[in-house]
């Protein structure tokens, strides 16, 4: 150790030169504020400035908490003593020296009514209990034609440039809330996208083991109940109707019922190799994401050769992500046609990938669509990576 | 590292047992991170496949993880040098699981948070929490991977003769290496192996040196002197540090990094709990067995407890008791027990941090993982060769300590209250940093001369993790309008049991 004498040394340097950095960096930004132009010119950056804080406020459209937030920077645009903002109904922030009793929301219904921009003289507002004098200016927030609330502004004496600026700032707020529509919207659609991407199983897959379970009827009837069973408990997961996401081992669950009935089909042509570590099984994933890649699988293994499939399925931890492959050993597919699917310019045999792969880009975003390693005749190895820690979705 | 603190000579033990016991555990690590432990099944088992861990292979899974350089050597080197007092050691880190049971397992299972930051942004919904809880997570990684590595340093020193700084470079290369080519991430059969592996490695010696002592009526305990505090070199312990040890120790299991992880393999909340109360069940097991080392020691090792050399007790009491080859085997199997304890605590380590660490400044893409992993090994091994510890359980409690004060208050407030906002977190976690950072770091200066007189500053845990917690608290009122909007949503998803 050193001593102390050191010690007290090497602090007191740290310490002088932390207020070193800080003194320099300090008259290094006082200094750089000097060449930001005239006086309007800052205004306007000022202006803008604050439009900015605001909007960000208004991004859920016209909200109590949003409003209030907001309209701390709008009074400082108008320069009024207090500033309100209202809904259709009633109050919902204000901001000022003022305390504002709910009857002043039959002075803003007239505005409300009318759809026009009103000022209310000091004896209107004594009738209505509005203590503290002065006079108000309120201009109505329109949406497509729909009154959806105001913005008021008290001053000692409203004059034609606080008219004005009130009617600009109702405008603005109409602007803010429909972007705040607009974007709801948007949301929305990209829900309904997802819903409708949900994968369905291929009405194929149905004929064909219905046909396969006919099979046995009278050469194993036991087996035929079996596949029966099955097939029903299969059909029941894959047509739920709630949530949107289920977990890696409901879903691998489901696999074995689906390869189940398969090999009801193809017999001994069909080999599937499992390496599941179990530290993933927990892992939430969009539902049906991993059926239709198996599925996908078991075509090109099967179909397409005459001989024997082979199918891995694996999933294991990495980081902070889990990592399921599904590989088989089939024709594989034309890397160029793929890319056609993906995009989704064809239609055709692979759109099950095209789902799977545009439902992952949705839910986790653009890095972690599906990893597809393939050439003709090489066999298929897609890769699928999501994120071990979901707290949004639940299974 | 300061290797003249213990005579070189007539205490070491063979060293060809010593570089075979730690050239096995090595390789069998590398090769097991190579290979990887593959259970491949047919699709007759795919139900086997498809079934979540049961909570006891996750029980000893965690077990593996946590029972550290620390419980495997330092508990008895402590029981050695300030006996009775040394006890509290294992009492809190086993008792550390029975807050983790009743406040924390089942709620942040629920929360499906992967990691304390990704716990901390889904409940706070603030970027600024998240970056702050990483930086922390990650310094307490790199914090308590630095005792593991002084426990390396140690152990390769006593049995092979070799430098000091061989036994962390061997650890971080192998873990490094492990770690990169994509094994040992965090399979929970390997680690549920480590700790049956540590168990038997400290219990087989154990037996045969209790029949041994038996058989030849060599004291056990010396008509019960072992227990007197004549042997102990370290004064009588104040009651003032004594509680601000247990505090330490039972809030600090909390928010260790590597053990939160585990608990994601658990299904649901309900068999988090179960899981749970089976570790605290292990580790009582676990901990009879050190504890009786340091007893034995007291009698057989005494000399140890002066030279710096007490956390070597476990190692070389097998060689005093037994001569020859009965001495050399038993002596080889502690010795792999405790290179695996330091490998196994170091590689859960070192995947969480890097887990962490990629995601915040990686993007979290596979090779950025391989990357953080690299730095995440590095930097503490960094730290292990400039520093050196004496005893391997107080270093490990300062960990405790500097967690306890930081990321336990986010967890329980952050789990049990409503009120808690981004700013109160966030100034509660660094006050408790700069505090209990700033008593270790003084005390450490201090040295050990001034121990009695700054007791406060040793064992800081009794003040800081109150600061913490009120500055939390009265932050997070002052800051009222700013609690996230979805709070009562979150609150409920974390307390409401699943639906099956």
């Amino acid at each position: 150790m050193f001593s102390a004498a050191v010690d007290t040394a090497l602090v007191c340097a740290v310490v002088v030169i932390t207020i070193a950095v800080v003194a320099a960096l300090g008259f290094r930004l006082s200094r750089s504020s000097r060449d930001l132009g005239s006086d309007a010119d800052r205004a306007t950056y000022a202006t803008l400035h604050t439009a900015a804080l605001a909007s960000e406020h208004l991004r859920e459209g016209l909200t109590a908490s949003g409003a209030a937030k907001a309209s701390r920077h709008l009074r400082g645009l108008l320069r009024c003593d207090t500033l309100v903002m209202t809904d259709d109904a009633a109050v919902l922030a204000s901001d000022g020296n003022r305390s504002l009793p709910p009857t002043v929301m039959l002075l803003i219904q007239r505005v409300l009514d009318s759809g026009r921009t009103q000022i209310f003289r000091s004896a209107q507002l004594d009738e209505a209990g509005v203590p503290g004098g002065g006079e108000l200016v309120v201009a109505p927030v329109r949406v497509d034609q729909r009154i959806i609330g105001t913005v008021g502004a008290f001053a000692p004496d409203v004059n034609a440039g606080l008219v004005r600026a009130t009617n600009e700032l109702a405008g603005w707020v109409s602007t803010q809330v429909e972007l705040a529509e607009l974007a709801s919207s948007r949301r929305l659609l990209a829900e309904a996208e997802v819903r409708a991407l949900r994968a369905q199983i291929s009405p194929h897959f149905i004929y064909n083991s219905l046909n396969a379970i006919a099979s046995f009827i009278n050469t194993d009837p036991a087996r035929a109940r079996e596949l029966v069973v099955e097939f029903a408990d299969f059909t029941r997961y894959s047509f739920r109707r709630h949530g949107d996401f289920t977990t890696v081992a409901e879903e691998l669950k489901s696999i074995d019922r689906y390869l189940l009935l398969e090999r009801a089909r193809f017999g001994e042509r069909l080999k599937v190799k499992l390496e599941i570590g179990p530290e993933v099984l927990s892992t939430v994933i969009p539902f049906l994401s991993l059926q239709p890649l198996v599925e996908n699988a078991v075509r090109h293994g099967l179909d397409s050769t005459d001989g024997t499939g082979h199918i891995t399925i694996t999933a294991h931890d990495a980081g902070a992500f889990a990592e399921v492959t599904i590989e088989d050993d089939g024709v594989g597919i034309d890397p160029d046609h793929l890319r056609l699917v993906l995009a989704g310019h064809t239609e055709g045999v692979h759109v099950g990938l095209r789902n799977v792969d545009s439902r992952l880009r949705q839910v986790y975003g653009d890095d972690h669509g599906l990893i597809i390693d393939t050439a003709p005749g090489a066999g298929t190895l897609i890769t699928m990576r999501v994120p071990k820690s979901q707290p949004d979705h639940q299974a | 590292m300061n290797s003249e603190l213990l005579p070189s000579s007539g205490i070491g033990m063979n060293p060809v047992v010593g570089y075979a016991a730690l050239v096995l555990v090595a390789l069998s690590t590398v090769l097991i991170g190579i290979y990887g432990l593959r259970i491949s099944r047919t699709t007759g088992d795919f139900y086997v496949a498809s079934r979540t861990v049961r909570p006891w292979w996750n029980a000893s899974a965690i077990g593996g993880e946590y029972l550290s350089a620390a419980s495997f050597l330092g508990v008895a080197g402590l029981i050695l040098i300030s006996g009775v007092d040394a006890l509290w050691f294992p009492i809190g880190y086993t008792a550390g699981y029975l807050m983790l049971l009743l406040f924390v397992a089942a709620p942040l299972r629920r929360s499906g948070a992967y990691t304390i930051p990704d716990f901390a942004q889904a409940r706070l919904d603030s970027l600024l929490v998240r970056r702050v809880t990483s930086l922390l997570v990650i310094v307490v990684g790199w914090l308590y991977i630095v005792p593991q590595l002084h426990g390396a340093a140690l152990t390769v020193r006593i049995t092979t003769g070799l430098p000091s700084w061989v036994g962390p470079v061997a650890v971080v290369v192998v873990v490094a290496l492990s770690v990169v080519t994509g094994g040992m991430r965090s399979i929970t059969f390997v680690q549920a192996f480590q700790y049956w592996l540590k168990l038997t490695a400290l219990a087989v010696p154990l037996v045969f040196i209790l029949l041994r002592l038996g058989s030849t009526g060599m004291p056990l305990t010396a008509q019960g002197a072992a227990f007197t505090a004549d042997l102990d070199i370290t004064g009588q312990a104040s009651l003032y540090s004594t509680i601000s040890l247990v505090i330490a120790l039972l809030f600090g299991t909390l928010g260790l990094p590597h053990i939160l992880v585990r608990f994601y393999t658990n299904p649901d909340g309900a068999s988090a709990r179960r899981t749970t109360l089976i570790v605290l069940g292990l580790l009582s097991v676990f901990y009879l067995l050190p504890t009786a080392y340091g007893i034995l020691g007291r009698i057989y090792t005494p000399e140890l407890a002066t030279g710096g050399g007490a956390d070597s007790t476990v190692l070389l009491l097998p060689g005093r008791i037994f001569d020859g080859v009965a001495g050399d085997l038993l002596s080889a199997l502690v010795t792999a027990g405790a290179f695996a304890a330091f490998l196994s605590t170091t590689s859960g380590l070192v995947v969480s941090l890097a887990g962490v660490v990629s995601q915040e400044f990686f993007s979290g893409s596979v090779r950025g993982f391989r990357r953080a992993a690299v730095i995440s090994a590095a930097i503490p091994l960094v730290f292990a060769l400039l520093t050196d510890t004496q005893a391997l359980a107080g270093s490990v409690g300062s960990v405790f300590a500097f967690t306890a004060s930081t990321i336990c208050p986010l967890l329980l407030l952050g789990i049990w209250w409503t009120g808690l906002t981004d700013v109160g977190a966030v100034a509660g976690m660094l006050t408790g940093a700069v505090l209990c950072g700033g008593a270790i770091l003084s005390a450490a200066l201090l040295g050990s001369e001034a121990a009695a007189e700054f007791a406060w500053l040793q064992q800081p845990a009794l003040w800081t993790v109150p600061a913490a917690f009120l500055v939390t608290v009265l932050a997070s009122k002052a800051t009222r309008n700013r609690r996230p909007p979805g709070t009562s949503r979150v609150l409920a998803r974390l307390h409401s049991p699943e639906t099956p």
